[in-house]
């Protein structure tokens, strides 16, 4: 039976079964009843040799187009500097399990405490957890933690300018878990104020989600927001972009009492949607009401200082259906990537990052305003480096033939209306190219191939 | 292991104008972020690290000595399946045709990533006997409160969707089975083990009625013992208008034996990061696909991905249903466990991966074969996967499960998951996998072996364990009571 | 062995009872606080809410356990025992003097149902 990923020979066999009693393998199933057993072969593929595998894989992958990329929506194509492939593929990190035997688990928890600082201060919040699966499931862990810390208020109000794909998932859990889920209005591409107040003035909120910047690329101004929530008892939920709170206000400076999101702009592969890493950051009052796991600092039987998981006794596996969350891991490795992210980059790195999608972005935008066939969809709003536009063109034709031309134009949102993100990663060159095939779609030598 | 502790942290390697990026210059330079409205942008700068590349190379290299994983030595994780991550997996998610897709991808251009993500779909129907699969949960929790969304929109359908609210759970239970049901909106109901371990039936009759939802059941459970009285089980609930749920976390010694779907159960979730050797990652990134009988796809979380055959042949498109329980991940899922898991399943094929199951099971009941007579076993009985032992024997010695566990460590074994299931209460839970060879557990018997022994003769040395490791025994209380969960600088 | 205090109320779940007046001081048995081990916090109503004899008003926790508080009487919450907030570990000091709430009981023939300190010794096995 011996293969790869078995060592056994059949000498192992013999020697093991003996000491078990049993003379074939068949003796220790025969507890399972013969009409449950699986008599038949599986209906899947024959083995295949690592070379194979390989070519297999190679063959799919050319089925994929890689497109340069100005697709945003949640999921951004920023640089992932080369070292930190190489410290994940230490398999001391990548071959480990959750941390539950802390004395040999050192580096990952000390990784988990470095995430948990640099989220916290990324946030401006006091705490962090360890990590969550993403954004969309973050988010909706803080809606729910919002209703547990309300004890008897269960409606929670999310801005219409969040993305709808967060959206989407905090409606599943809302209608599962009990939530009423009411939308705040928008104004102009920005969350209305007054409809907050109103809302708020009926009772019973729990919570309040917003996003920095929005799903519309704009960075909305939430003064006076915070305030509005506490006078009310809801906590204020902020979803964020991770890489944008290199510049952005912080939620702990709009005062907002939980901030959470995806962390995969933080240069991880966009990976076809994941593994990302959510987070969610929230003060030091609320810290027993966050979900997940969390690392803290403690000391070993010599003193010296070590790390360990701690406040356990919120969790699954001790609390059952009294636990804060039914969350029994993180996202650990890419939050080890991220951590490694952010100490190459530092707080100059992320800015310049920010910096270059910023000056990218606007001039993209100032190029098809100028040609007269875009507006932007909000003209007077600030944005950062994803912004909408307007347009009579047809979008669908426009995308067919950006993708003839191996470019991914952004996110269509609506009939007339597209999503597009500029990063670091998108040169000059292909800036201006995806602005002459915008404005000009069949000046260039898309227009032979799609007539093709 | 190397245990000279190495203890920084990578703020304490921070000096002000050091740099360990390098990124293109800026050529529009007139459109600066400074044009942005001042109380938009943040006041106080983030303290992150100030450091050159070498720096952080070294550290985090360091750290990673620090740590014990599969591939460092044997890791006999009750629960957990510790086995083998095959390095062709890593090649293969690296894979730089498929990490650079965006989710938003045009039509067209992502069909191979679409073809895996449907080809796994159907294998891991195929290996549990289950009509389809989503593979959008990121973990096995995650799969648990998906699964239990689609019975509770089965229900809703039949308009039984506010009556049917209790999920019963096994005493032996995983924790999060109870937690997730919580969060799902459900009521849990327990119900108890017998003496070998297994649901009894008798204390299962009375809580069936037409108020619940369905039960959550693990098979082997968490003892390690096949619930042989399954059919009965699942038969009784269907009869009350229940739904069963398989929580797949011990999925492994079924491989090549028995599929869930052919026991009666109606959903179930699997481990990726279990079962099909996907690396745990230090706790993650994993993935919980979840898998229906025929008659309850429609409600699987969308998007889903589809095969449309025509003349041309076979495409694969993402779908949305209208009876979707809705939503529970931005797409579809951890892509790149997906891509290792499949990768998986090829290389072992259907010739090998029926070898799975057997080989698991073979490795646990010799391991407990071979302690028994030092070790309480409280079930002598075969198990399947992984086995419970209650403690040493000999408890006058005072020495504990914790402690045993503790001293392994200085012999470079991983620790058994311990003080689980709660039904003892010394429980040292050991699962060792069938990618382990009899050297390994030979090994592995021989130090647990002796650990019994110098329990009797210096059981101070045992309860202080362990010694040689980079740290000593932690302080928890502390940990709690202190709470210092980010670095305090200065 | 555990200390019992004579003259208190006990319940199956381990609280206990001073009854002074029409006030009852809540709180949980040494036998229970050292079943728990070193407490690190404890989860503490509101004042003003009201209970039922049995009802849940809080958790202990350790460091790797949680118990569930129920009541043993009905009432309202007169006071809660603030300095456990900033030192849980009290509660391993000394279970009886560290009460965890103060209730205003709602009817005193509740404490009909409860063991006396006799009972509760031998329902511990001392």
């Amino acid at each position: 039976m011996a293969y790869k990923y078995f060592p056994h020979t059949q000498a192992d066999l013999d020697v093991m079964l003996g000491r078990c009693g049993m003379t074939s393998l068949d003796d220790l199933y025969q507890d399972i009843p013969d009409d449950l057993v699986f008599k038949r072969e599986y209906d899947l593929p024959d083995a295949m040799s690592e070379a194979e595998v390989r070519r297999y894989f190679d063959e799919l992958g050319r089925k994929n187009v890689r497109l340069t990329c100005f697709a945003g929506a949640g999921f951004y194509d920023h640089y992932s500097p080369s070292v930190i492939n190489h410290i994940l593929d230490r398999s001391e990190f990548l071959t480990s399990y959750t941390p539950y035997q802390a004395e040999i688990s050192q580096g990952t928890l000390q990784y988990i405490f470095e995430f948990q600082t640099m989220m916290a201060q990324l946030t401006g919040m006091e705490v962090s957890n360890a990590s969550m699966y993403d954004g969309t499931t973050a988010t909706a862990e803080a809606m729910m933690m919002a209703v547990s810390a309300a004890k008897k208020r269960n409606r929670v109000l999310v801005s219409a300018t969040v993305n709808p794909l967060v959206r989407r998932v905090l409606d599943t859990y809302a209608k599962f878990h009990g939530v009423v889920l009411d939308e705040i209005a928008m104004d102009g591409g920005v969350t209305s104020f007054d409809d907050l107040k109103a809302k708020l003035a009926e009772g019973d909120v729990a919570g309040v989600i917003v996003a920095t910047p929005n799903f519309y690329g704009i960075v909305e101004d939430y003064t006076g927001w915070a305030d509005a929530c506490h006078e009310a008892k809801a906590l204020l939920i902020m979803h964020c972009n991770a890489s944008a709170l290199g510049v952005l206000k912080t939620p702990g400076e709009w005062g907002a009492d939980v901030a959470v999101g995806d962390g995969q702009s933080l240069g991880i592969p966009l990976c076809y949607g994941g593994p990302g890493v959510g987070f969610l950051c929230t003060s030091k009052k609320l810290i027993r009401k966050m979900p997940g796991r969390i690392v803290g600092q403690t000391t070993d039987a010599n003193g010296q200082r070590a790390f360990v998981l701690t406040l356990q006794a919120r969790e699954q596996h001790i609390r059952r259906e009294k636990a804060t969350s039914n969350i029994c891991s993180n996202q650990s490795l890419m939050a080890l990537y991220v951590t490694i992210y952010m100490s190459l980059m530092g707080r100059k790195g992320l800015r310049e990052v920010n910096e270059l999608g910023y000056s990218g972005a606007h001039y993209l935008a100032k190029r098809l305003v100028e040609s007269g066939k875009f507006e932007l969809a909000f003209p007077d709003k600030p944005f950062l480096n994803e912004f909408a536009v307007k347009t009579e063109e047809d979008l669908d034709m426009l995308g067919t033939i950006g993708a003839l031309n191996d470019i991914n134009i952004g996110v269509r949102i609506d009939e007339d209306t597209l999503l597009i993100c500029v990063t670091e990663q998108r040169t000059p060159d292909e800036i201006d190219q995806l602005a002459d095939l915008l404005i000009t779609p069949f000046s260039t030598d898309a227009e032979d191939d799609s007539q093709a | 292991m190397n245990n000279q502790y190495y203890s920084k942290l990578i703020f304490e390697l921070s000096r002000e104008g050091r740099q360990g990026y390098s990124l293109p210059r800026n050529e529009f330079v007139n459109h600066n972020l400074c044009d942005m409205p001042a109380q938009l942008l943040r006041q106080q700068e983030p303290k992150l690290p100030e450091v050159d590349e070498l720096t952080v190379v070294r550290h985090y290299t360091n750290m990673s000595n620090n740590n014990f994983g599969v591939d460092t030595g044997f890791y006999p994780l009750g629960s957990c399946t510790m086995k083998y991550n095959p390095k062709i997996n890593e090649d293969m998610a690296a894979h730089p045709d498929f990490t650079g897709l965006h989710p938003f991808q045009p039509a067209g251009t992502a069909d191979g990533a679409l073809e895996i993500y449907y080809n796994l779909q159907h294998s891991l129907a195929e290996l549990s006997g289950m009509k389809e699969f989503t593979l959008n949960p990121f973990a096995g929790a995650h799969g648990e409160l998906t699964g239990l969304m689609v019975m509770r929109s089965y229900h809703a359908s039949r308009g039984e969707g506010e009556t049917r609210r209790k999920v019963i759970v096994p005493d032996s239970a995983h924790g999060t089975n109870p937690a997730s049901a919580a969060v799902c909106g459900l009521e849990v109901v327990t119900v108890k083990s017998l003496a070998d371990g297994t649901v009894d039936v008798d204390d299962l009759r009375p809580l069936l009625d037409n108020t619940v939802a369905g039960m959550m059941m693990t098979n082997p459970n968490t003892l390690g013992i096949f619930e042989r009285n399954i059919a009965t089980i699942a038969a009784m609930v269907h009869e009350a208008g229940g739904l069963m749920y398989y929580d797949g976390a011990n999925l492994n010694p079924l491989l090549g034996r028995c599929r869930p779907g052919d026991l009666g159960f109606d959903i179930m979730h699997i481990n990726l990061h279990k079962t099909f050797s996907t690396p745990h990652g230090g706790g993650g990134p994993g993935s919980g696909p979840v898998g229906v009988r025929e008659g309850l796809e429609r409600f699987l979380p969308n998007p889903r991905v589809v095969k449309v055959s025509d003349d041309d042949g076979d495409s694969f498109m993402i779908q949305h249903g209208e009876e979707s329980l809705g939503c529970i991940s931005a797409f579809l899922g951890n892509f790149g466990v997906i891509m290792r898991a499949y990768a998986y399943i090829l290389t072992l094929g259907h010739e090998h991966v029926k070898e799975v199951g057997p080989l698991a099971t073979l490795n646990a009941n010799y391991v407990k074969e071979s302690l028994k007579d030092v070790y309480e076993l409280p079930l002598d009985v075969v198990c399947k996967h992984e086995f419970v032992f209650d403690g040493l024997k000999d408890k006058s010695t005072g020495v504990t499960t914790l402690d045993v566990a503790k001293r392994l460590l200085d012999y470079g074994f991983h620790a058994p998951t311990i003080y689980f299931p709660l039904l003892f209460h010394e429980a040292m839970m050991i699962e060792p996998t069938e990618t382990e060879s009899i050297e390994t557990l030979d090994a592995f018997i021989e130090v647990l072996r002796k650990i019994a022994g110098e329990a009797s003769e210096n059981p101070e040395m045992v309860k202080t364990a362990p010694h040689n490791t980079p740290v000593r025994r932690l302080d928890d209380t502390k940990a709690a009571l202190e709470q210092i969960v980010t670095y305090q600088f200065e | 062995m555990s200390k019992v205090i004579e003259g208190l109320y006990y319940s199956e779940t381990h609280e206990y009872v001073r009854v002074e007046g029409e006030m009852g001081y809540v709180g949980i048995t040494d036998y229970a606080q050292h079943e728990l081990g070193n407490v690190v916090y404890v989860d503490m109503p509101e004042v003003g809410d009201e209970f039922e004899a049995g009802d849940e008003f809080g958790a202990v926790e350790s460091v790797k356990a949680a118990s569930d508080l129920n009541t043993p009487v009905g009432g309202t919450v007169e006071e809660v025992n603030d300095a456990l907030e900033d030192e849980p570990g009290l509660v391993n000091k000394d279970a009886f003097e560290n009460w965890i709430i103060k209730l205003k009981l709602a009817d005193m023939a509740e404490l009909d149902d409860l063991m006396d300190a006799e009972a509760y010794r031998k329902f511990i096995g001392e």
